[in-house]
């Protein structure tokens, strides 16, 4: 710990490394929080900030280096240790209890009791009432979590960790979904507690909050402690260049293409309380981009596409034929693939091999009478591995062992195995080192340059701007704006995500 | 601490959705009151008997041991898992205290039931370790224990029987006697079953079994201990099924080595009918219990009906296919309607 500073840093992390499988999310990174003032903590998707919070919140224990507790190392042996220690963390995504009320959510585990050691029901009640006037807002604390915006949903989160007075508050994205007036309450109910000698980190991609709200910056690259340094006299693009360490221009290598006929168009699309009336064309050769903000309804209009969810009205045509609705089979007959968000949980079978799971959404093509014809699938799985210069060691290994952007790229080759004309890609390269981001990102624009028309949904920003054609924007479950390719810049592309009029 | 709050403009769709909501989870139990009443007016008209002081004492001695089983499972089934070796822990219990109490007569009827707990509860702390702390999935390692436990009752019985007339008069009273017309087993059944209710309701340990089931890795990150409690609700049905197994012996006396056997099912169609979701974190044990009353009135009603005893087991399997899908529809009803709310507010 270099800092001579006046006092002890309430929790620091001192040259911790973090790997899961071949995967190294933190590499030998520092980050010391002070009483009394508020920490941002930068880096692109996939820097290692989600795993970096999850340490500091005794989920992950670090495979090397140390907690430090007011100085002294600790070890957090899970959750229930930091929150004894006092730290409070705001998740990225919520994590609550859907069968429970908002107020059992928000003191679960700490509930006010009554006589014979009972929960208080009312005073709980009251006391979630209490929180959500100190936040403005009017969530009825009986309610079930079930069914709450994501919006709402992150307000219970905050209103949790401010419960617990805690003396370190972690917040990871915690303004993602929410409104500008209710960005403005946190942020006075969050320097208030500042100032009250809480210990605060902050992690947003929107860098104006930053600026606004934080003290110190710490960044980070591919899970590499990069900069530690007062914010005070940081420019944006300072910190931009720490973030991502390299020409913009290499990261997004776009091919100019010229566009060709409609090859997916989205008619009026439906699907109650989620989104509405959503309407584009996507053409032979262009990359679409869907921007917006987590919860705006984006991912549910690709499941949507795709058949995974039934949507209520509406239509879906690519390449001139309709499809039924809720049918992934007759999307894919049509030439629909779609590379979801989550590739652990819905893009590969993690206990398979890298060339079993290559093969999965083409089994039709590998059978050889009634059987599958294993050399066919490795075969299969050899020219696309070669074309989309994986990495791995043999076709046999689990696709476990590899690393998240290789893995991305074996569920690129499962889809494009399969010969589509429209590609659904959901957050391409989320948790990907940069490395691997520029080869995925050269892809898709190869893509594009072969006639495939590409629908590219994406929470970060440059990505959005450096690949896309046109841009669609997404607020709450609607278009809200479509910006071609020349006037789309940062700001545009914000104000309509956050509902201001562009 | 002010009580009374003036609560920040909540808005109305968040008051009438909580509603509609908790309407939703009481009506369960008010339409298993429903379907009951009509079940017994329905029988009792074609047979008068069934409403006789000993055909109601009758349905409640047989609900009590399935009942208190299915107080025990709702702890476990809460947490999104399951237990089926309650069955076979019935079984090995009533046959174990049955060789106790049979080999010296003097042996009080408190050590017996102490007994009984303690063998189930050893039962309920080798599955709930297995499934908390080894990560072994509950269907499998109950599933085992099932047969595991059974084989030891075998072993243990080798074709013996105990006989009613082996067992002293005391614990016999006690699976056939009554206070004020009440009998015992329903009594304690009952009084179980709120206990636990009460537990479950009001205390925060109690409230972490349903924050288990409803999104066990929000639990882990909530700092709940997980393990602990799937473990405890384990030992709970272990104990419980201890229990039963007592008072199976009080009840029945005569006693061969498989009895109870194919109950697991049994209890967990009674969990389910009563509201109580496979998919954990929803439900009460008074729904259970509930459940528990509605499948022995069936049974007995389907009996004084003279109705071949075949479409009982039919007549169970479709009310729990009613069950689910009244559970599933009305959960898709509930989510659109939230859904829905939400957009308007916006």
């Amino acid at each position: 710990m270099g800092e001579t500073g006046p006092e002890q840093p309430t929790l620091a992390l001192s040259h911790v490394s973090k790997a899961f499988g071949a995967v190294r999310a933190l590499r030998d990174v520092s980050l010391e929080l002070f009483a009394g003032e508020a920490h941002a903590l930068a880096g692109e998707n996939g820097a290692g900030k989600s795993t970096l919070v999850k340490t500091l919140a005794g989920v992950h224990r670090p495979d090397s280096g140390q907690v430090l507790l007011d100085g002294e190392p600790v070890v957090f042996h899970g959750p229930a240790d930091a929150q004894q220690a006092g730290v409070a963390v705001i998740y990225q995504e919520p994590t609550l209890f859907p069968d429970l009320s908002v107020a059992e959510n928000i003191f679960m585990g700490r509930q006010p009791r009554g006589g014979l050691g009972r929960i208080d029901r009312r005073t709980m009640n009251a006391e979630a009432d209490k929180l959500f006037e100190r936040l403005g807002v009017g969530l009825d604390p009986q309610r079930p979590a079930r069914g709450l915006s994501i919006a709402d949903q992150q307000l219970v989160e905050i209103a949790k960790a401010l419960s617990r007075n805690a003396r370190v508050l972690i917040m990871d994205e915690p303004t993602a979904a929410l409104s500008g007036n209710e960005v403005a309450r946190l942020f006075n109910v969050v320097k208030a507690l500042r100032e009250q000698g809480c210990a605060v980190l902050f992690i947003s991609h929107r860098l104006d909050e930053i600026f606004e709200l934080c003290q110190r910056v710490t960044t980070l690259r591919d899970g590499a402690w990069i900069a530690a340094e007062p914010v005070e006299g940081l420019t944006h693009e300072d910190l931009i260049r720490r973030m991502v360490g390299r020409d913009l221009d290499a990261l997004y290598p776009k091919q100019e293409t010229v566009a060709g006929e409609v090859a997916l168009k989205v008619d009026r699309l439906t699907r109650e309380g989620v989104f509405a009336d959503v309407s584009f064309e996507v053409r032979r050769g262009e990359i679409v981009a869907l921007a917006g903000l987590v919860g705006a309804g984006r991912s549910e209009v690709a499941r949507a596409i795709f058949g995974i969810d039934r949507f209520d009205a509406g239509s879906v045509t690519v390449g001139g034929t309709r499809l039924p609705a809720a049918s992934p089979t007759a999307a894919m007959a049509a030439g629909l693939a779609l590379v979801p968000e989550d590739r652990r949980q819905q893009g590969l079978v993690m206990e398979l091999s890298i060339e079993r799971n290559i093969g999965l959404a083409g089994l039709r093509d590998l059978r050889k009478g009634p059987l599958i014809s294993r050399a066919a699938e490795r075969d299969r799985a050899r020219d696309w591995a070669v074309r989309l210069q994986l990495k791995f060691g043999r076709l046999t290994d689990g696709v476990g062992v590899l690393s998240g952007g290789n893995q991305q790229k074996v569920v690129l080759a499962k889809w494009l195995a399969t010969g589509p004309s429209v590609l659904i890609v959901d957050e391409p390269t989320r948790g990907i080192d940069v490395g691997t981001k520029a080869e995925v990102h050269r892809l898709l624009s190869e893509l594009a340059a072969q006639g495939i028309a590409v629908l590219m949904i994406s929470s970060d920003l440059p990505e959005v701007l450096g690949m896309a054609d046109r841009v669609l924007v997404m607020h709450e479950g609607r278009i809200a704006a479509e910006i071609p390719r020349a006037d789309a810049t940062e700001e545009s592309v914000m104000s309509a995500a956050t509902g201001r009029a562009a | 601490m002010s009580t009374v709050t003036t609560t920040p403009p909540a808005p109305a769709a968040g008051r009438s959705a909580r509603n509609l909501v908790d309407m939703v989870f009481r009506a369960r139990e008010l339409s298993l009151v429903a379907a009951l009443v009509v079940l017994v007016g329905v029988t009792a008209v074609a047979n008068s008997n069934f409403l006789s002081g000993q055909g109601v004492k009758d349905i409640l001695l047989n609900t009590s041991i399935l009942a208190l089983l299915a107080v025990g499972q709702s702890a476990v089934v809460m947490t999104r898992n399951i237990d089926l070796s309650v069955g076979s822990v019935v079984g090995l219990v009533a046959f174990t205290t049955g060789d106790f109490l049979s080999a010296d007569h003097s042996r009080g009827i408190v050590s017996v039931v102490i007994l009984g707990i303690a063998i189930g509860a050893a039962c309920g702390l080798i599955n709930g370790l297995l499934v908390s702390f080894c990560r072994v999935p509950a269907l499998v390692v109950t599933l085992g224990t099932l047969y595991v436990i059974q084989g030891v009752d075998y072993y243990l019985a080798h074709g013996r029987q105990i006989n009613a007339v082996d067992l002293p008069p005391g614990l016999l009273d006690l699976g056939n006697g009554s206070v004020l017309g009440v009998p015992y087993l329903p009594l304690i059944t009952v009084l179980i079953m709120l206990a636990m209710g009460f537990y479950l309701r009001s205390y925060p340990s109690g409230r972490e079994f349903y924050a288990i089931g409803s999104s066990p890795e929000a639990a882990l990150l909530a700092g709940i201990p997980v393990r602990r409690r799937v473990l405890a609700a384990y030992l709970l049905s272990g104990a419980l099924a201890g229990l039963g197994g007592v008072l199976w012996l009080a009840r029945f006396g005569t006693v061969v080595a498989d009895s109870a056997n194919g109950w697991e099912l049994l209890v967990v169609s009674a969990v389910v009918v009563g509201g109580v979701a496979i998919t954990g974190g929803v439900g009460s044990v008074y729904g259970a219990t509930l459940g528990a009353l509605l499948l022995t009135t069936i049974g007995s009603a389907l009996v004084v009906l003279r109705v071949n005893p075949f479409w009982q087991q039919a007549v169970t399997g479709a009310l729990l296919l009613l069950a689910i899908s009244v559970d599933r529809v009305l959960a898709l009803r509930v989510a659109r309607l939230l859904r829905r709310r939400n957009v308007r507010r916006v």
